[in-house]
């Protein structure tokens, strides 16, 4: 079962900006499906979370495209970030949370309910 | 000849980068030794490299370094002999470990850059800040530095 699955390879060629593609960890937890995206530069207000039929837009912009003076050297790129992912119906997706820190971008994707591990009392 | 294990790549965590890093290594090995004490030194492969930029304007030098997801207490800036460090470890929280994970890009552990300053600065007024997951060290150029600069601009 691949509830979170990637889709940038469609998204990377269907847009002629440069984005970035930040890197993402995955991860599932009991109630929720973990997903962590590297953005740094990109500060709390510069982030926009999307879903729209079964896809999951993350969008990253950065604070300070400007180099202060002269570039010296230079091994950063730029340009702002995107990444989609395929999601599914297990994934509760009006309860998705966002939280930004320090370049982190960390969603949690609460599982459906009819998904949850559930405890079934015995009545008389 | 060395042997590489097969691994299933459904069960494995995916992770193309330590499986390109390996691949690198195995073909470092093969060809000759130089080629692999370089990546090893600059941590581009099998270690985490931070990316780090170099800029300046006439009264500072400044350096990035895109460190996303540290403490400000885990980062170590040190400056000697014009050279300044950027050190310190990335360390992966311990509730990662619960439960599966299905996609594994992001590199964890210790990183070092060192960055060689391009003309003289003032190692006592050195400032770092840390903010949206990049360092930004500010090197206030030395006085000789840029008495220095105006000589050149003016011939």
């Amino acid at each position: 079962m691949k509830p979170v699955a990637n889709t940038l390879e469609r998204s990377q060629t269907s847009r002629m900006p440069a984005w970035e593609l930040p890197p993402a960890n995955i991860r599932e937890e009991q109630e929720a499906y973990v997903l962590e995206l590297e953005m740094p530069g990109v500060p709390k207000d510069g982030i926009e979370v999307t879903v729209e039929n079964n896809e999951l837009t993350i969008v990253g912009h950065r604070s300070d495209t400007q180099p202060q003076g002269e570039v010296v050297y230079r091994e950063s790129r730029h340009g702002d970030y995107r990444r989609s992912f395929e999601i599914d119906t297990s994934i509760d997706t009006a309860k998705i949370v966002a939280k930004m820190e320090q370049g982190i971008l960390r969603l949690t994707l609460p599982k459906a309910e009819s998904l949850k591990p559930r405890k079934i009392t015995v009545v008389d | 000849m060395n042997i590489i294990r097969y691994q299933d790549p459904e069960l494995a965590t995916w992770s193309p980068l330590n499986r390109l890093a390996s691949l690198r290594e195995e073909m470092n090995r093969l060809l000759d030794g130089s080629l692999a004490g370089f990546t090893e030194n600059v941590g581009l492969f099998g270690g985490w490299s931070p990316s780090v930029d170099v800029f300046q304007d006439k009264e500072n030098v400044y350096i990035k370094a895109e460190l996303p997801g540290m403490k400000k207490e885990e980062i170590e800036i040190t400056f000697q002999d014009g050279i300044l460090t950027v050190a310190g470890e990335r360390k992966q929280e311990s509730e990662v470990r619960e439960g599966e994970s299905f996609r594994s890009e992001r590199s964890f552990g210790k990183f070092h850059r060192s960055v060689s300053m391009p003309t003289k600065v003032d190692a006592e007024r050195i400032k770092a800040s840390y903010k949206d997951g990049i360092l930004t060290v500010e090197l206030p150029k030395s006085q000789e530095a840029k008495a220095k600069q105006i000589e050149v601009s003016v011939s």
